[in-house]
């Protein structure tokens, strides 16, 4: 059964059609790569499918359900979380308060029972504590818990912003350019990372224009080219596919 | 324990003041405006701090407060909690029915909602001068008291105050590490990211916002049993300017930097008076050189001089030891 579903997918902004009758399904437990150039919709797509935007038509199903126009908050409620091409890491914050932060949904005290300070606040908050130390070290990140974000280097934000998706517990992850900015290694320990978090059985949507880490783990690989399905299938079959060659390198 | 040890310095030194300086005028008359202002500070912290969500409109609440004991008491004879109970149902009602369309503006466009419910609040006090007095205000409020302990000295409504005030800023500290707190600084962060985790970002501005006011109310309805008198100028826009200037003054987002900058701008005029003429343009003078110099805010600006020099300290002694 897919995990999620899309069907006939549309987004215009004005008069431009961001994204035009988009059909895609994305079976559970694998890595699913959406590509193709600048301006493709790639990132409309993201935003769609995790209530930024609303889809001027067409519908989303997830799990059987239709979550078209539900609250983002919500989505990310039934399990579906992402991260973001922009980083938009809390710089007001420690590492840890970040991923702190993703345990929101797995921990329920309220604004009054903290300012009293009840036991059942500080029982949960030593269960978050546990849970956020946990994700950060799974992300390598433990050593730097305590550090203010503001003051982490590019590369370890965007490890930690994958780290605060995860401590959601998400089922679908959907990562925005994750590798953007990256360099040889650290883009290798991303790949790993990736990889792990897909065996653990969590769902991946992947945005990506490194196109060797794209083909290197995704299952399965879906080209966009100006808001419209080019070509879906294995990465060796995009690879050879003349149409998707010539989106990306001009053809005749 | 550790997490704590400022706040219990804290409030030690504010419970021996009346003990060692009993008869001081700066203890029991400017030690209660303090306290009303470290407890308005620190309210709105948690919401332009905390949140993100700026309030030129906070002294609108504590008006509320102060009006519904004033006019309840006098005009309808109520028992004083009774009307103070009844402020703080009508303020957390107002509050949260304003709060889901105000609350989805942003920056400059929630700054101008906010500055008019403020007008529009003083305003009302101003104009329905037959249950608020007009401009001339209202006075002979009804002596306030404690399970039958009158509160009826200066040095009585020290403590009364001054244990409120206390209260208020466990509340505060105690928010800043807890769900609702990150929550809260995930708010100012990135509301996408926030919404992204789970954070019913139009709820939790909700919540806070009314917390705020309502902290804000109880302080008023007790600003009038204390001062035995209301009127408009009290709550005027100034006024909630004041507050936020003594929040950003200490340092957005801490609730301490909210304590200093509210004792500093309530005892500053105190000490400045001795300038007479020159008395504004002083204080005027200090806060610009503050805000030009140490832009985070007075209090953050220490605390981060002295874990840096505790830093390079501990680093000292541990080259010695190696």
């Amino acid at each position: 059964m897919s995990l999620l579903e899309a069907r006939n997918l549309e987004k215009q902004f004005g008069g431009l059609k961001a994204i035009s009758g988009l059909s895609f399904s994305v079976p559970e437990n694998i890595i699913f790569s959406v590509i193709g150039p600048n301006g493709a919709g790639k990132t409309t797509l993201f935003n769609m499918l995790t209530s930024i935007y609303k889809p001027t038509s067409g519908s989303i199903f997830y799990k059987g359900n239709n979550i078209t126009g539900m609250p983002p908050h919500k989505v990310a409620g039934l399990g579906i979380t992402r991260t973001f091409q922009n980083l938009q890491v809390f710089l007001n914050m420690t590492a840890l308060e970040n991923v702190k932060v993703g345990c929101h949904m797995h921990s329920n005290s309220g604004l009054i029972s903290a300012a009293l300070r009840l036991p059942s606040v500080m029982k949960e908050e030593h269960r978050v504590r546990k849970m956020a130390m946990e994700v950060l070290e799974f992300c390598g990140l433990g050593d730097i818990a305590d550090m203010p974000a503001s003051a982490l280097p590019y590369g370890i934000l965007k490890k930690l912003e994958i780290a605060r998706a995860l401590a959601a517990q998400p089922d679908l992850l959907l990562m925005d350019e994750p590798a953007a900015g990256l360099n040889d290694t650290e883009t290798m320990e991303l790949c790993d990372l990736i990889v792990q978090i897909c065996q653990s059985g969590i769902t991946i949507i992947l945005v990506e224009h490194n196109m060797s880490l794209v083909m290197e783990i995704s299952h399965h690989v879906l080209v966009l080219n100006y808001g419209k399905l080019l070509a879906q299938g294995s990465p060796y079959e995009i690879q050879h596919n003349s149409k998707v060659i010539s989106a990306y390198l001009g053809g005749e | 324990m550790k997490r704590l040890a400022g706040y219990y310095c804290f409030a030690i030194a504010t419970l021996m003041l009346p003990l060692l300086f009993p008869d001081s005028y700066y203890v029991t008359v400017v030690g209660v405006t303090v306290c009303t202002n470290i407890v308005l500070a620190v309210s709105l912290n948690l919401l332009m701090g905390y949140a993100g969500q700026i309030s030129l409109g906070h002294a609108a609440f504590f008006g509320l407060g102060a009006y519904s004991s004033a006019v309840l008491t006098i005009k309808y004879g109520m028992n004083p909690w009774l009307a103070m109970t009844a402020g703080v149902i009508a303020v957390t009602v107002l509050s949260y029915v304003l709060s889901r369309p105000i609350l989805r503006l942003k920056g400059h466009y929630l700054a101008m909602a906010t500055l008019g419910l403020g007008i529009i609040v003083h305003i009302f006090f101003v104009q329905a001068d037959q249950f608020t007095g007009g401009p001339d205000g209202i006075s002979g409020l009804p002596v306030l008291s404690i399970l039958g302990y009158p509160i009826d000295s200066d040095l009585k409504w020290y403590w009364t105050f001054a244990i409120f005030m206390l209260a208020s800023v466990l509340f505060s500290l105690n928010i800043a590490h807890s769900r609702s707190g990150r929550a809260l600084a995930a708010v100012h962060g990135s509301e996408i990211a926030a919404q992204m985790l789970g954070v019913d970002t139009a709820k939790v501005k909700s919540h806070v916002f009314v917390f705020s006011a309502v902290l804000a109310c109880i302080t008023g309805s007790l600003f009038a049993h204390q001062q035995d008198f209301v009127s408009p100028e009290s709550f005027s826009f100034f006024f909630s300017i004041e507050l936020v200037t003594m929040v950003v003054l200490g340092g957005l987002g801490s609730t301490f930097g909210a304590v200093i900058g509210a004792i500093l701008l309530s005892l500053l005029p105190e000490v400045l008076l001795v300038f007479e003429d020159f008395e504004v343009m002083i204080f005027g003078a200090i806060l610009m050189v503050i805000m030009i110099f140490l832009p985070q805010g007075l209090f953050v600006a220490m605390e981060e001089t002295f874990f840096r020099l505790l830093k390079r300290k501990s680093q000292g002694s541990a080259d010695v030891t190696s």
